[in-house]
């Protein structure tokens, strides 16, 4: 059964960024993208445990702030070297301005 | 000092390797300055221009230059323009490997991934176990037993360092890891940051770079000329001192063992032609503390944080007249290191985190 749990309004992403979300012990990157779409992937790099909140989005791919690994975070698939592991990917609704992850 | 009264073990399945992941030391956080995500989007931000400028004005002086000394060759007219040729390619492509391995000098992935291709091979660097070890390196930066790209170890060996301003001893290491990975062999201390499906690309590539050897070499020999080596191979030794120049000057001299990029890294104000041949690495704080930012951007990125990093070195000549000390009394006392001095406007340096560097003890 899903557990749908509040993140921010949508507002507080820009656009084709990400912010971090930390919740019951977890953490989480959410995105939006250039076409305003909102995802969310699991919040640490699977290389070396770097958040990604802090990489550079371009397009569907997060860049690692530390070693450039890429992912994208629409499907959670890393995108070669330096990371080789995917990305859990969660899903993610918006409802009346707020954005909801499901966990 | 005998190398082998040293108290660091600089092996990577060594004793302070093990100390280091025990302690901690390995995959640490660093110390970051603070910059708002806002002004850290835009100098992350990715862009082909300055870098296809660049890339045409690097392969296309090392055509020219190449084509003239090949032109020249059998007078002494040749020296000067096997001079550039040889900067161009052995030690321009140190750069280029550098910032396309980390994924940031273009925008489109292709371009950075070609030219980090030519760039490895000039530079004698396999692409797949140097853009490992080179996160590594960013993971454990100066860190003993966990960095491979240590260029000088404590003590000093200063005859090797003087042998590698002409590719000497590097070239001569690359050419035999080269030759082991063609064989099908990664030695135990690549497997240590090669994943395992990485590592049969290295094999390949070696087994490429062998045959374009062995093709320049016959070559050569059919000509009867070392001319065809003079454009491929050589050129890592005879134009390798400027990256040895400029690269020394990265962390040489500084500590060890700390988390803290202010204290193991030098940034050094360059004349405009060393700054392009290292595209812009001289900024090397900066880039070690945020290392997605483009290498057309540190100079931005600089003047952002300069308040909170130590004072740049003011040349190389500068950078080399407190390195070279240090690099002696390291001969006598391998502790020692130059502490970096904050501005006032910095943020402390966290003692205790680095009051006892661990290979130290």
């Amino acid at each position: 059964m899903s557990n749908w749990v509040e993140v921010c309004a949508t507002d507080k992403i820009d656009e084709e960024d990400v912010i971090r979300f930390d919740h019951g012990g977890m953490t989480f990157a959410v995105y939006r993208s250039p076409d305003d779409t909102f995802f969310a992937t699991a919040g640490l790099c699977t290389h070396e445990k770097i958040h990604l909140a802090d990489g550079l989005v371009m397009d569907d791919i997060i860049e690692c702030p530390k070693h450039n690994g890429r992912f994208n975070y629409k499907t959670g698939e890393a995108k070669g070297a330096p990371v080789c592991v995917n990305l859990k990917t969660y899903p993610v609704k918006v409802e009346a301005g707020t954005v909801y992850i499901s966990l | 000092m005998e190398k082998g009264a040293s108290k660091r073990d600089y092996s990577l399945l060594g004793r302070d390797a093990k100390a280091a992941v025990e302690s901690g030391l390995s995959a640490a956080e660093w110390y970051h300055t603070d910059i708002p995500r806002k002004q850290m989007k835009e100098l992350m931000k990715r862009e082909d221009g300055p870098a296809i400028r660049d890339t045409i004005l690097w392969l296309g002086s090392m055509l020219v230059t190449g084509a003239a000394g090949v032109y020249f060759w059998g007078s002494w007219w040749c020296v000067p323009f096997f001079l550039i040729y040889g900067v161009m390619y052995g030690s321009a492509s140190d750069s280029r490997w550098h910032e396309c391995g980390h994924g940031t000098a273009f925008k489109t992935r292709w371009m950075n991934d070609a030219v980090y291709e030519i760039a490895c091979f000039m530079i004698m660097r396999n692409p797949v176990t140097w853009r490992w070890s080179h996160t590594r390196h960013h993971t454990d930066t100066v860190i003993v037993g966990r960095d491979p790209e240590i260029a000088v170890m404590r003590p000093p060996d200063l005859f090797r360092l003087m042998l590698n301003f002409f590719g000497i001893l590097d070239a001569g290491y690359a050419m035999i890891d080269m030759i082991r990975n063609a064989a099908g062999i990664i030695s135990d201390a690549e497997k240590t940051f090669i994943p395992e499906q990485e590592q049969p690309r290295a094999i390949r590539i070696a087994r490429i770079w062998v045959l374009i050897y062995a093709a320049t070499i016959a070559l050569a020999v059919y000509m009867g000329s070392i001319l065809p080596l003079m454009l491929i191979g050589l050129p890592r030794l005879y134009g390798a001192w400027h990256h040895v120049l400029t690269g020394l000057l990265q962390h040489g001299g500084l500590a060890d063992n700390v988390i803290d990029h202010r204290l193991n890294s030098r940034s050094v104000n360059m004349n405009p032609f060393s700054r392009f041949v290292y595209w812009n690495m001289n900024y090397h704080v900066e880039h070690h503390m945020f290392p997605m930012v483009p290498y057309h951007a540190l100079p931005q990125l600089h003047e952002m944080i300069k308040h909170d990093l130590p004072r740049p070195n003011a040349s190389m000549l500068e950078g080399y007249r407190e390195m070279i000390p240090a690099f002696l009394r390291q001969l006598k006392n391998e502790d020692y290191f130059l502490k970096r001095e904050l501005p006032p406007t910095a943020k402390p340096y966290r003692e205790e985190l680095h009051a006892a560097p661990i290979a130290a003890e």
